[in-house]
């Protein structure tokens, strides 16, 4: 096990991710898989936010379904509150009392809420399926988290099609919100929002976390959006976590080369480093190898045959043979 | 730019789509210039009228619109009077359109290289088209050009078979292959990778510049506009408000729209509490009592003037090629605003 960042805390974490696998039987062949989530660890302090990025198909959707406990790992361990939740099936979680604690906001609202649901309906359900909350107490709780949120009243009688893209957003959080959770899990929250839109919701979740002590696990392919609200990043590469540190040193000095070539396609970054060839297939990937081998332009013979351990490179865990020798590409932006 | 004439010159476009709850005027005397050869963006927020525009000019718009104005003048032709025949044979061989999202634009039952060769079917006369060789061959060739690898192999692909970038790159390879002299890109690569979506941007940039192809890129994107555009058209309800040359318009964006537009976007340096968003929402355009600069509403600058009278798209001063529809357009101080969105885009373009 690679050493934990952020064990810098003394405080023990609200989730503690360990050796977590997730593994998908696929037709093609008997006994083939799809390694969705392979061995990933980290550590997630209560009242933090840490974000995931990476290519599609990298394993960050399932990452977090797993997390969420919509999905069943195949191996390793999901504590939170020192509760192994990883050990429970799916279908148990969805009655017990965790469930309340681990929230999530889907990435289009307008596809995650029931077009047949008021938004007072759409927020009151968690409140009467997980909280159970009756009658007044439901109204009273709708009317408390619309506040927080900034959805105002004569909004909560409307149907989704009658809400613009940012209420419904709202809405979406509201939701996540209601049942007062300690994890709530983003994934992509405003990749459907214009970018004036947009900003307005990063800036009410970053109010919420706040003022509610949040922890966030938040997914998003716009980089500048995950640094702005997290501490802490773990770059994804075909489902290993291939770096992970603080959010504004990962951005400004990125270690892992898939990291730095991430990182320089970013609109408005200047030299962009340019990958070539397909990302490896994620079914049965060869277990002596780096998976970003053939890609990576830094590739050598020995990545082909020799998996990277973990490294911490100042302050980053890194899984690169060359972390430590790689220098940091300075970008135009940090001089 | 020159003094020759524009591949495509727009004048006063207007467009309304006639619909049961009331009409949307969703163009109002929009002008627009493209030099052959010449990348121009065009941005705004959903629902600004961008692709209703890329729609109007490939004659492609939905039954309810109808032009109520204006003239699209493309070597020559208005398009805005040309009957189907003729705008038919000019898709796809001089002007074609890249689509938002390539899985929903491709035939799913279609190997991908016969929707390739579809194209160059209909068009088999277009100029500088390769006889020589069968048409399969020059959907392979047409693949490759868009560096998809095997392209022998890939050629027999279904969509679903390919991930989406390699979709958005067949799309490209489709709107490509009768080498037209004018693209319209409709944000192609909302959906995509930031690693994808700086490939796909690479490609269309390369291909334009080695054709001489005007494109019209539409996205909501600022920063990747700023990236690869010449020219920046800002568009608003329907509005064009501002209209510069990449770097003059990051320099000093001249309209409030465009300043908010910038510092909502968040950049490399951007802290969140910089982040100051457009006020409101964009006016409901079926309104009859829409205020003259459609921006008024949302604008800490408005007088009674721009509810009343609609400002004009003129130069704001010696500059000829920066031209903004503002009563009170923002001076030579910097807007402290647009300050935070505008130093990433400055360094790329010195890069």
């Amino acid at each position: 096990m690679a050493e934990r960042l952020s064990a810098a805390t003394s405080a023990p974490p609200l989730l503690r991710v360990e050796s977590l696998h997730k593994r998908f039987p696929v037709g093609a062949r008997r006994g083939a898989m799809l390694h969705a989530v392979d061995d990933v660890s980290f550590d997630l302090p209560a009242g933090q936010s840490l974000g995931l990025v990476g290519e599609s198909g990298c394993g960050k959707s399932t990452l977090v379904r797993v997390l969420a406990r919509l999905l069943d790992a195949t191996a390793g361990r999901i504590e939170f509150d020192g509760v192994d939740l990883a050990a429970m099936p799916a279908a148990q979680f969805a009655r017990a009392p965790q469930r309340s604690d681990i929230q999530m906001v889907f990435q289009d609202p307008t596809d995650s809420l029931n077009p047949r649901f008021t938004a007072r309906e759409a927020i009151a359900e968690p409140l009467r399926l997980l909280a159970g909350l009756r009658g007044n107490a439901i109204d009273a709780r709708v009317d408390e988290v619309a506040d927080q949120v900034g959805l105002p009243q004569v909004l909560l009688s409307r149907f989704p099609h009658q809400l613009s893209g940012g209420q419904k957003a709202r809405v979406g959080i509201a939701r996540a919100l209601a049942t007062r959770p300690r994890l709530l899990i983003l994934d992509e929250p405003t990749a459907a929002l214009d970018v004036s839109v947009q900003a307005v919701v990063l800036q009410l979740l970053d109010r919420l976390r706040r003022e509610l002590g949040l922890s966030c696990l938040f997914v998003s392919h716009d980089l500048n959006v995950v640094r702005l609200l997290t501490e802490q990043v773990a770059v994804m590469y075909l489902g290993k976590v291939v770096e992970l540190g603080p959010s504004e040193q990962v951005f400004r000095s990125p270690r892992h080369p898939y990291t730095q070539a991430l990182v320089s396609s970013i609109p408005g970054q200047g030299p962009r480093i340019r990958l070539t060839g397909e990302v490896a297939s994620p079914i049965d990937p060869p277990a002596h190898a780096c998976r970003f081998h053939g890609r990576c332009p830094r590739g050598e013979d020995r990545c082909a045959r020799e998996a990277p351990a973990e490294r911490v490179v100042q302050g980053h865990r890194v899984a690169c043979h060359f972390a430590g020798e790689l220098p940091g590409v300075s970008l135009a932006t940090a001089a | 730019m020159t003094a020759q004439p524009p591949l495509l010159d727009v004048q006063g476009l207007s467009l309304e789509f006639r619909t049961r709850s009331g009409t949307v005027q969703a163009l109002d005397g929009v002008d627009l210039r493209v030099a052959r050869g010449e990348m121009v963006g065009l941005v705004g927020e959903s629902g600004s009228g961008k692709s209703v525009l890329g729609y109007a000019l490939l004659g492609i718009s939905d039954r309810a619109a109808a032009v109520t104005g204006g003239r699209a003048l493309f070597g020559g032709l208005d398009l805005l009077q040309a009957d189907e025949r003729t705008l038919a044979d000019l898709r796809g061989r001089e002007m074609s359109m890249i689509f938002q999202s390539p899985r929903t634009a491709l035939n799913p039952i279609r190997p991908v290289g016969l929707q390739i060769e579809d194209v160059l079917r209909r068009h088999a006369a277009a100029p500088g088209a390769d006889l020589s060789r069968s048409l399969r061959q020059r959907a392979v060739q047409a693949l490759r050009d868009v560096a998809i690898a095997d392209p022998e192999r890939r050629v027999d692909a279904y969509p679903f078979e390919m991930s989406g970038g390699m979709c958005q790159r067949v799309m490209i390879a489709l709107a490509l292959a009768c080498r037209p002299r004018l693209l319209v890109a409709d944000e192609p690569t909302t959906g995509l990778d930031v690693t994808t979506q700086a490939a796909v941007m690479d490609l269309i940039a390369t291909l334009a510049r080695e054709r001489d192809m005007a494109t019209v890129f539409i996205t909501h994107d600022l920063a990747l506009a700023a990236d690869h555009c010449d020219r920046i058209v800002v568009m608003h309800a329907g509005h064009v408000v501002e209209a510069a040359p990449t770097r003059a318009l990051f320099q000093q964006p001249r309209h409030p729209y465009t300043a908010r537009l910038m510092s909502s976007t968040p950049g490399a340096e951007t802290a969140l509490a910089d982040l100051a968003p457009v006020p409101g929402n964009l006016p409901d355009l079926r309104r009859a009592d829409l205020p003259a600069c459609r921006f008024a509403e949302r604008c800490e600058r408005a007088t009674e003037r721009c509810r009343t009278a609609r400002p004009p798209l003129q130069a704001v001063d010696a500059d000829p090629t920066h031209t903004v529809a503002c009563w009170h357009p923002l001076g030579t101080a910097a807007v402290p605003t647009a300050a935070a969105g505008t130093p990433v885009a400055l360094e790329t373009l010195d890069g």
